[in-house]
């Protein structure tokens, strides 16, 4: 089944509608710009939650979700221990926490150790995820510099969810969803614009 | 039924286990945590092929026990963490407590005792250390041990020091201890009035008249549930018009338990014992 607008939106297609509850991306070094590019193509009312994942310097605390909210159209917040994780937010991780989604679908934060140099760590939150959504659970790897979220988007495949890399050549920074797609555990691999076209193809009503 | 749903139900039965063999009770830890550091022990530790494997082995070998549980509690902490907080103590807390003509402190979930030796720093610049008691409790003895210590790696001297300064600190942070040939020894007049004991959150009761609690980053490893628990232990422990200082991403906004308390700074996690009498 094949949505009437699949072509014209982009080449990398749509996702079906009501299949997906949940988005998890991951990105690091050049991921902020692919980040807005993705988000820039999503509109208020959208479907599901997206939950973000971003290396960032942990003194910015705070002002990773101010920018990107005054950049998209869908309200960005910093991810609060325990929170219910909401359709059509962006739920950014604070700097200095990992953080992973719980069964019931709440947000929840660990000062845990960093995961191979990185907290908040992209595996982490992925493999968390993968847990809770298992098939219908998207996962993004975005531009970056080191290959944190590799594992985490091959856990997200195991348990039958949809993987989706930045094509390498299209990033900043390509180490990143090069790692990602170096697991064969990635189904798409995508322009920003085209990520962003596909995930846009869920935001209709479930109706 | 699917495969994290099978897995959810191992983790429930291996929980249980802990509970009932040795009354430690992690049923109530924030799941999504606490199944994280399981997988990790399975895949690197315990030659186990399932989490089910393990329940066994938990119930009849107690060295496999305590294996597994080091891995849950998570004593990851800085001098000065979240200096902002320290400088808002100072402002907001401090007038108050000099009020008091002695001084209680708890810090629970201590760890290693960064956090109670920077209040000890802090109190001594206010000139209240000499009428303090401050407790430091936690439920994982390695790290009570290191806190008594008070030796740290010298490589966290610099982050320390930086802390120190942004936490609004008046003296020369190398005050405080002396350097060791890899690491520094915190000054033996800060531990003066600290004293470390045991105490578990999810089983323990109760702990006298308190002024000031500290308890940063440990509720986040709790579930709603126990998180309710704990804020009502920390309300009955706390005297009418005293503090509590959470982690800066944590709030009792999701549970119950904020009943007892008012909002005093909300970055910086301060809430206020509500006195006698005030409408819930
Ligand atoms: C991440 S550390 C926080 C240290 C310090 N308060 C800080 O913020 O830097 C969490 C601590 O909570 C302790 N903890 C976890 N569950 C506990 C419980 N049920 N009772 C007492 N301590 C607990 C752990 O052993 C660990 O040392």
């Amino acid at each position: 089944m094949r949505q009437p607008t699949a072509e014209s939106e982009s080449a990398g297609g749509v996702a079906p509608r009501g299949r997906y509850r949940a988005i998890v991306i991951g990105g690091s070094a050049g991921g902020m710009k692919a980040l807005l590019t993705v988000l820039s193509r999503l509109h208020e009312g959208f479907q599901s939650p997206i939950i973000v994942v971003l290396h960032v310097h942990p003194t910015e605390s705070g002002y990773l979700a101010e920018h990107l909210g005054e950049r998209c159209g869908l309200p960005v917040k910093e991810a609060l221990d325990k929170e219910p994780a909401q359709a059509g937010v962006v739920y950014v991780a604070p700097p200095g926490y990992h953080l992973l989604v719980e069964r019931e679908e709440t947000l929840a934060l660990s000062a845990d150790e960093p995961v191979r140099f990185a907290r908040p760590s992209i595996d982490v939150l992925f493999e968390s995820a993968a847990h809770v959504w298992s098939w219908r659970l998207i996962g993004v790897i975005l531009s970056g510099a080191n290959s944190d979220g590799a594992y985490g988007i091959s856990q997200i495949r195991k348990f039958g969810g949809l993987t989706i890399a930045q094509d390498p050549t299209t990033a900043e920074y390509p180490v990143m969803p090069q790692s990602a797609v170096d697991t064969a555990s990635v189904a798409k691999i995508l322009s920003p614009e085209e990520i962003g076209g596909f995930l846009g193809g869920m935001n209709c009503s479930t109706k | 039924m699917n495969n994290a749903d099978i897995e959810n139900i191992e983790i429930s039965l291996l929980l249980e286990a802990i509970y009932e063999r040795y009354g430690h009770d992690f049923r109530h830890y924030a799941r999504a945590s606490i199944s994280r550091r399981i997988r990790q022990f399975l895949n690197n530790a315990s030659g186990c092929a399932s989490i089910s494997e393990m329940i066994p082995k938990v119930l009849h070998d107690e060295s496999f026990f305590e294996r597994l549980i080091n891995n849950f509690s998570i004593p990851v902490t800085e001098m000065f963490r979240d200096p902002l907080v320290y400088r808002s103590i100072r402002q907001k807390i401090v007038p108050l407590l000099k009020t008091y003509p002695f001084v209680r402190i708890w810090h629970a979930g201590c760890a290693t005792g960064e956090e109670v030796y920077s209040m000890a720093i802090l109190l001594k610049e206010e000139g209240l250390y000499d009428r303090a008691t401050i407790f430091a409790t936690d439920f994982n003895d390695v790290a009570l041990s290191k806190a008594k210590e008070g030796i740290y790696a010298v490589d966290s001297i610099k982050q320390f020091t930086g802390n120190y300064q942004q936490s609004g600190g008046s003296a020369s942070f190398s005050e405080y201890y002396h350097a060791r040939y890899d690491s520094i020894a915190i000054q033996h007049s800060l531990k003066r009035n600290i004293t470390f004991a045991n105490h578990n959150l999810a089983t323990d009761g109760v702990f006298g008249e308190m002024h000031l609690i500290m308890c940063r980053n440990v509720l986040i490893y709790l579930d709603s549930a126990l998180q309710s628990r704990v804020a009502n232990l920390f309300g009955e422990s706390l005297t009418y018009g005293g503090f509590l200082c959470l982690g800066t991403k944590e709030t009792l906004d999701f549970t119950d338990g904020g009943k007892h308390f008012k909002v005093i700074d909300e970055p910086a996690r301060i809430y206020q014992k509500k006195a006698a009498g005030f409408a819930p």
